[in-house]
């Protein structure tokens, strides 16, 4: 825009100049001029050009246009230099003509106001000589005398502002003289003599003038004003001007006026009118001969110009500006200067003609101002300010050209240190992720080594050591794991695997991890998942609990008393619930103690604004999942960087609490990574509710799964149909309760005590199989827990409903004595979890026959124990690596089958088989690892799901429900990402063996590993 | 007399072939497999290493000799060749084996054949070394003796 605007002023500029340059041409010619204008076009043509040429330059090279805006600038500068200098020309200019024009219509106007004076006064005097060829010719004898004219003259002389005085002269010729010198009582005088010396006006005396010497004919004056009496007797014809005069005047028959000459007596400059005053008859169109002949007398008058002129001036207005000089021009050579001074010294001076009627005569006025021109101000201020403004535009165009270049060179270096900053990041990441795998496997040895220590012979304060040294060691793989992870993520190379998974499981799971540490802080944990769940979503189950446990063990950390509750819904029936649910109590939590409103934690989310949007019928299921704690909580002022990595609420935390404030910030990537939003409420003192949401997709392949309580489930079968009993006060725990124990397909009722309860088993017409009563209950009164367990007894029933007392904490079970006196009940350790509810079930109620469910903790194996009798397939295509691995194998005691061929192990491990697990190699030709363990992997789902669907018999399989063989990846490569491709080679439990000799230690690194895959150790 | 001259010789070449990396830790560990249900088990590993690795070498020859030359084969074959020497923890030829990969991924022909040859002569030492081995212990099992840890 400043580019295309300044080309714009630059063009309009160079035509001002072009103009200024023609009309200075202009005296040259037109032809110099249109050339000078076609030159003018072409040069703007070319600028114009350029200016395209270097607009578009203007981004790419920098140099070029800063070069380019110093010349524009430049060009602006004397462009606009030359426009003001021609302004102030012409602005000067037009003020000289100006006044010029004033000048010259005051010149005017006098000359006019003059002019008319003049003819005024010579009218007047004609109508004298008429008045004397009346009154003196044509009388007899003469009506007027010398008093007569001088009275009347006198009298009228207003009528003639111009004239000094008035004189009649009569023609006498010689013949006459004597006669009318006699009349007239004096001889005619001449004044030549007088004209040759003139005396000055006091000395002046007619008696020295000389009588006139015998002429033909003679012209005295007879009559006169009174101012010029002296003239009397005089004869014209002996002055030279009169004389001449007076014969142009009778010619003439009109007023004629003599030069300017000096009058005698005044002797001031003057002019002479004469008149001549004819017979009476004489025609119009005399000849002049005719009118020599008939001319009587003349009758003059005296003007004294100067005199006159200043009194008309001063009549005039502004007579102080101009000076006035008036001139007799009738010999071009030699003007006579009438009027005014001749100190003219300046230029300026304007001549306007005058006609005072004479023909013969010319005039002119000449006039000049007084004062020299003004300084012409207002061109000189105009042009400087228009030059002060093209300064500053021009200079604002400079600090904005110099500010765009260094905003310029700043974005550059900005973007500089962007990259910088940004390959700093990756670097980093990259650093992170290289320096923690490498840490990781040496640390794998590390642990593997140490398991082997334990088991080896050692005695109580060595085995310390040892537990101690891999405690730590394993909190180290963990952090390193996570920041892994983090780097992962930063870097974008987390990618989420897409796997069916039993979300209850997985909860099941992450509770187990969990129970000791609850147990031991006497914190109740609890897990709720609604029924409206799935059984089996798709997504990604490690993910997914990696989220879980980061959110839980954060909870457990800062939770001294009270409970942490896990609860899981679906979006969709949490919004319902919004609508429904009114205030809810805050006693009525799990264990009673008041929580942060989980509501508020998800107020953010934009899942729930735009809930309209989601197609109900779609594939993806939202979970909304809640971890609410009665703990410290957070501090306000440190809410806000709680999703920032390494930000922990204050330094002292980990020390007291350990950790890395990592953990929130990766769940935050996964929960996004997941298309869902975490967010929280924490109140200090009462605690914290973090909330977040993730989209699965719902396994449509078993439709069945849809309802829970149908779920074929080998432990949980022999339950089905039973009724349960659940006595306790507090609504989300007994929901809680009922929850898993209605998993084990128990139909379950609820009462809020035992008195209820009791009516409910003798009353109710269905069988009550088991009574499960909060330890709360029964430990605020004995005596009627007591009671109640006599009066169930009591009741008469084939068998007497077995009583289960749920206890948060094993230690205070044990202690109370009462619980042991009574023989017909059993404790069952909180958190509440499926497997390990249903196992104490079973014993409680006698028939666990049917397997041995582990309770989740894990017996201390020694490798030797692990491998002894067990069926092993070790596959590798290289024969020395397979007799290196089957020799390490066999002598723990294994039983080893080798494979040198993936299709080999595909057949071997096709179900039935009897191998409990298989050792694989990745890198095999035809078929490699991977694509291996998918196919097995693959015939074991067909398998499974055929079994499910009663497809299949069980008997066929070995009694074998869930066919799942581990399988051990064997690779050298320990860089390669190799255990996600493990991972996401749809075999969960597949874990990286880092080295490819399977001896004596890399083989317990395998086992070791195992320990982190508790799926795996239940099978092996 | 001569049994403990024979032992310690024996003693002193093992060392030897750890010392100059001939050998490492592996081959320990591989003696520490055997036991009395599988007496011969380091000879048997080792002859099944023999067998496999001429043939591989072999192989590696002929694949080299050909006019276009399928590097992904010969890179299969190296990476037989290193894993089965580092089971038996014959680390030279291990080591050759690696800078064969690294060439054979640059698709380096000439460096290939030179490693090759180099592999082949570690591979042969390797062998006459290891062959020597079991002579001095057959000599001192054959004598009646038993082989030193």
């Amino acid at each position: 825009m400043l580019c295309c605007w300044m080309a714009r002023m630059m063009c309009m500029n160079c035509l001002i100049s072009c103009q200024f340059k023609c009309t200075e041409a202009g005296l040259l010619g037109d032809s110099g001029c249109t050339k000078m204008l076609f030159k003018c076009w072409d040069k703007i043509s070319t600028y114009g050009f350029k200016l395209h040429h270097h607009y578009y330059q203007l981004i790419g090279s920098k140099r070029v246009s800063k070069s380019w805006w110093r010349k524009l600038l430049l060009s602006w500068l004397i462009g606009w230099t030359v426009v003001s200098f021609w302004i102030f020309c012409y602005m000067s200019s037009q003020a000289t003509e100006k006044r010029k024009e004033t000048l010259a219509s005051m010149c005017d106007e006098r000359a006019r106001m003059l002019q008319d004076q003049f003819n005024v006064s010579m009218n007047h005097i004609q109508a004298m000589s008429i008045l004397i060829s009346t009154f003196h010719h044509g009388k007899n004898p003469s009506a007027i005398d010398q008093t007569t004219f001088a009275r009347y003259t006198e009298r009228t002389s207003f009528e003639r502002p111009l004239t000094s005085g008035v004189a009649y002269a009569v023609r006498v010729l010689h013949s006459e003289r004597e006669q009318f010198e006699k009349h007239q009582g004096w001889t005619i005088k001449r004044m030549d003599t007088l004209e040759q010396n003139p005396v000055h006006k006091d000395d002046y005396n007619p008696d020295l003038w000389e009588p006139s010497p015998i002429q033909e004919e003679y012209v005295p004056v007879i009559f006169a004003q009174d101012i010029i009496s002296h003239v009397i007797s005089i004869d014209l014809l002996s002055g030279k001007e009169d004389r001449e005069n007076v014969l142009r005047a009778r010619k003439s028959g009109k007023g004629v006026l003599t030069a300017p000459f000096r009058l005698l007596k005044t002797n001031r400059l003057g002019v002479i009118l004469t008149f001549a005053v004819y017979k009476r008859g004489l025609p119009l169109n005399a000849t002049p001969n005719e009118r020599i002949q008939a001319t009587d007398g003349y009758l003059g008058g005296v003007f004294d110009v100067e005199s006159l002129v200043e009194k008309l001036l001063q009549q005039l207005s502004s007579k102080q500006t101009i000076l006035v000089n008036v001139l007799d021009t009738t010999n071009q050579s030699h003007p006579i200067s009438m009027y005014g001074s001749n100190a003219s010294d300046d230029g300026l001076e304007l001549v306007s003609h005058l006609n005072f009627g004479d023909p013969f005569r010319k005039y002119e006025m000449r006039c000049r101002f007084k004062q020299k021109p003004p300084w012409p101000w207002l061109a000189i201020t105009t042009s400087i300010g228009i030059l002060v403004i093209a300064l500053l535009v021009g200079h604002i165009f400079h600090a904005t050209v110099n500010r765009i270049a260094k905003v310029e060179d700043d974005c550059h270096k900005m973007m500089e240190l962007k990259k910088q900053a940004e390959a700093a990041d990756v670097a980093k990441s990259q650093f992170l992720a290289t320096v923690s795998h490498e840490i990781r496997t040496p640390m794998n040895g590390v642990l593997g080594m140490l398991h082997m220590l334990m088991d080896t012979d050692l005695d109580v304060t060595q085995l310390d050591y040892v537990r101690t040294a891999q405690a730590s060691g394993k909190a180290l793989v963990a952090l390193i794991n996570e920041v892994l992870d983090r780097a992962k993520i930063e870097s974008g190379k987390l990618e989420l695997e897409e796997v069916q998974f039993d979300l209850r499981a997985v909860l099941d799971d992450v509770l187990s991890l969990f129970s000791g540490k609850s147990q031991d802080k006497g914190v109740e944990l609890a897990v709720y998942i609604s029924d409206r769940v799935p059984e089996m979503l798709i997504g990604d189950p490690g993910r997914f609990r990696q989220i879980i446990t980061n959110l839980m063990g954060n909870s457990i950390k800062f939770t001294e008393k009270g409970h942490v509750h896990v609860t899981v819904h679906l979006v969709e029936e949490v919004i319902d619930m919004i609508e429904v649910e009114t205030e809810s109590s805050p006693k009525n939590t799990l264990s009673g103690f008041p929580v942060a409103d989980r509501r508020q934690s998800w107020k953010g989310f934009r899942s729930f604004s735009q809930e309209g949007s989601i197609h109900p019928f779609s594939d993806s299921i939202r979970l909304i999942v809640s971890v609410e704690d009665t703990g410290e909580g957070i501090p306000i002022e440190a809410q806000s960087r709680v999703f920032t990595p390494f930000m922990q609420v204050d330094p002292s935390i980990s020390r007291t609490h350990g950790g890395t404030g990592i953990g929130l910030s990766i769940s935050k990537c996964l929960v996004n990574l997941m298309k869902g939003e975490i967010g929280f409420v924490s109140i200090p003192k009462i605690g914290s509710t973090f909330t977040f949401t993730a989209v699965f997709s719902s396994s449509s392949s078993s439709s069945k799964s849809q309802q829970i309580n149908n779920q074929a489930n080998s432990v949980c079968s022999e339950f089905r149909g039973m009724r349960a009993l659940v006595v306790d006060p507090r609504p989300v725990r007994a929901k809680v309760s009922r929850y898993h124990i209605q998993r084990l397909g128990i139909h379950v009722e609820v009462v809020s005590n035992w008195r209820q309860g009791l009516s409910v088993i003798s009353q109710g017409s269905n069988v009550i199989h088991m009574v499960l009563m909060e330890q709360e209950i029964w430990d605020r009164d004995l005596n009627s827990s007591s009671l109640f367990i006599d009066n169930l007894e009591k009741i008469d029933h084939s068998t007497p409903p077995k009583v289960f007392l749920l206890s948060n904490s094993i230690s205070s079970s044990g202690v109370n004595p009462s619980t042991s006196g009574v023989c017909n009940l059993t404790v069952i350790p909180k958190p509440l979890r499926t497997s390990m509810l249903a196992a104490s079930l079973q014993r409680a109620m006698g028939d666990g026959n049917k397997g041995n469910p582990r309770n989740g903790e894990l017996p201390s194996l020694s490798l030797r124990n692990l491998l002894l009798g067990r069926k092993i397939l070790i596959v590798d295509d290289n024969n020395v690596n397979l007799k290196v691995a089957a020799g390490a194998l066999k002598k723990y005691g294994a039983d080893v089958v080798s494979a040198s061929r993936g299709m080999e192990a595909i057949e071997l491990l096709t179900p039935p088989h009897q191998f409990d697990a298989c050792f694989m190699d990745i890198q095999m030709p035809e078929m490699d690892g991977f694509e291996a363990t998918r196919r097995i992997r693959d015939s074991e789902q067909n398998i499974n799901n055929r079994i499910h669907f009663g497809e299949s018999s069980v008997e066929t399989y070995n009694n074998v429900f869930n066919w799942h063989v581990p399988i051990l990846a064997m690779t050298a490569d320990v860089i390669q990402a190799t255990h996600e491709e493990c991972l996401r080679s749809d075999s969960v439990d597949m874990p990286m063996a880092s080295i490819r000799s399977p001896l004596l230690w890399h083989a317990l690194r395998h086992f070791n590993k195992l320990h982190f895959f508790p799926r795996v150790n239940i099978f092996l | 007399m001569d049994l403990v001259k024979l032992q310690r010789q024996l003693v002193d070449y093992r060392d030897s072939l750890y010392h100059e990396c001939f050998l490492d830790e592996q081959f320990t560990q591989l003696q520490e497999l055997q036991d009395e249900n599988n007496p011969d088990f380091v000879v048997e590993v080792v002859s099944l290493f023999f067998e496999d690795s001429e043939r591989l070498l072999n192989e590696l020859t002929k694949a080299l000799e050909q006019q276009s030359i399928d590097f992904k084969r010969v890179d299969a074959h190296v990476h037989q060749l290193k894993g089965s020497s580092s089971s038996i923890g014959a680390q030279r030829v291990q080591k050759s084996c690696i800078a064969f990969r690294n060439y054979c991924e640059e698709q380096n022909v000439e460096g290939c054949l030179t490693c090759l040859q180099l592999v082949r002569q570690e591979y042969y030492l390797v062998k006459s070394k290891l062959e020597a081995l079991f002579k001095l212990e057959q000599q001192i099992l054959s004598a009646g003796g038993s082989i030193p840890i």
